[in-house]
């Protein structure tokens, strides 16, 4: 168990390292591979993405290439929303949230493979 | 820098798609545990005109106090462990200077490619079994 979850951590971290907002498939790494609940797994992907990104963006800092000016508005927004996903999530059976999960995946992939394709 | 050749974009309505970026990303973020930044890339680069790679980084600084809330509040409601947490940290870690090294030597086509193939997968079994 604790070795799938370190396998798990090494592939999701793996794929973010190559930019490629590699959280999102530890979750289903997670709960398909590994069966662990859905919810945990979400909470699991949005604490591992804490270290990692500190490190990605002290890198982007120094490469100039974080824009600060004007993201407090976004922010400020992501925050209050980001409480509401949150309630949700606890509040939504954890099979349904599952299964949402999935189509949501499904979606972002249709839009990846577009964003590829068009480059 | 015209990223989306199929919108018509308002200059005067800058805060409105501010407003929306973040809202959409810290929603998703707070339901699915992941994935704003997917969400907010496209809308800097579309609607406020952000260069890609600007959009990439200044994603990461928007989405992590996101995540911290969400994870807080993932914690709080008892969805998190710490102890369950530490070893998808440590492999996480390894994983990401591993990737990080590996990025420069794969073309970004075949990595996003790839990308999409296994989240289509992934999304289909999750969605289905």
């Amino acid at each position: 168990m604790i070795f799938g979850l370190i396998i798990s951590g090494i592939i999701g971290g793996v794929i973010g390292g190559m930019g490629m907002g590699g959280g999102t498939l530890l979750i289903p790494l997670l709960t398909e591979l590994f069966g662990i609940n859905q919810r945990l797994a979400q909470g699991l992907n949005l604490v591992v993405f804490i270290p990692m990104s500190v490190v990605a963006l002290t890198i982007h800092f120094k490469k100039r290439l974080v824009k600060t000016e004007g993201i407090i508005l976004i922010v400020l927004f992501g925050l209050a929303f980001c409480v509401l996903g949150s309630f949700l999530a606890n509040k939504i059976e954890s099979d349904i949230l599952k299964r949402g999960f999935g189509a949501f995946l499904i979606i972002i992939s249709v839009f990846q493979f577009m964003r590829t394709v068009k480059n | 820098m015209d990223n989306c050749f199929y919108l018509l974009k308002k200059p005067e309505k800058k805060p409105f798609y501010k407003i929306f970026a973040g809202a959409s990303a810290g929603f998703i973020n707070g339901l699915f545990g992941g994935g704003g930044g997917m969400i907010v890339v496209p809308l800097l680069t579309c609607f406020l005109n952000y260069e890609k790679k600007v959009a990439h980084a200044t994603a990461i600084l928007i989405i992590l106090p996101i995540s911290t809330a969400s994870g807080a509040l993932y914690s709080i409601f008892g969805n998190l462990s710490v102890k369950i947490a530490f070893p998808v940290l440590i492999g996480s870690v390894t994983g990401g200077v591993v990737g990080a090294l590996f990025l420069s030597k794969t073309s970004n086509k075949t990595v996003g490619l790839i990308f999409a193939a296994v989240m289509l997968f992934a999304g289909v079994k999750t969605l289905l079994f």
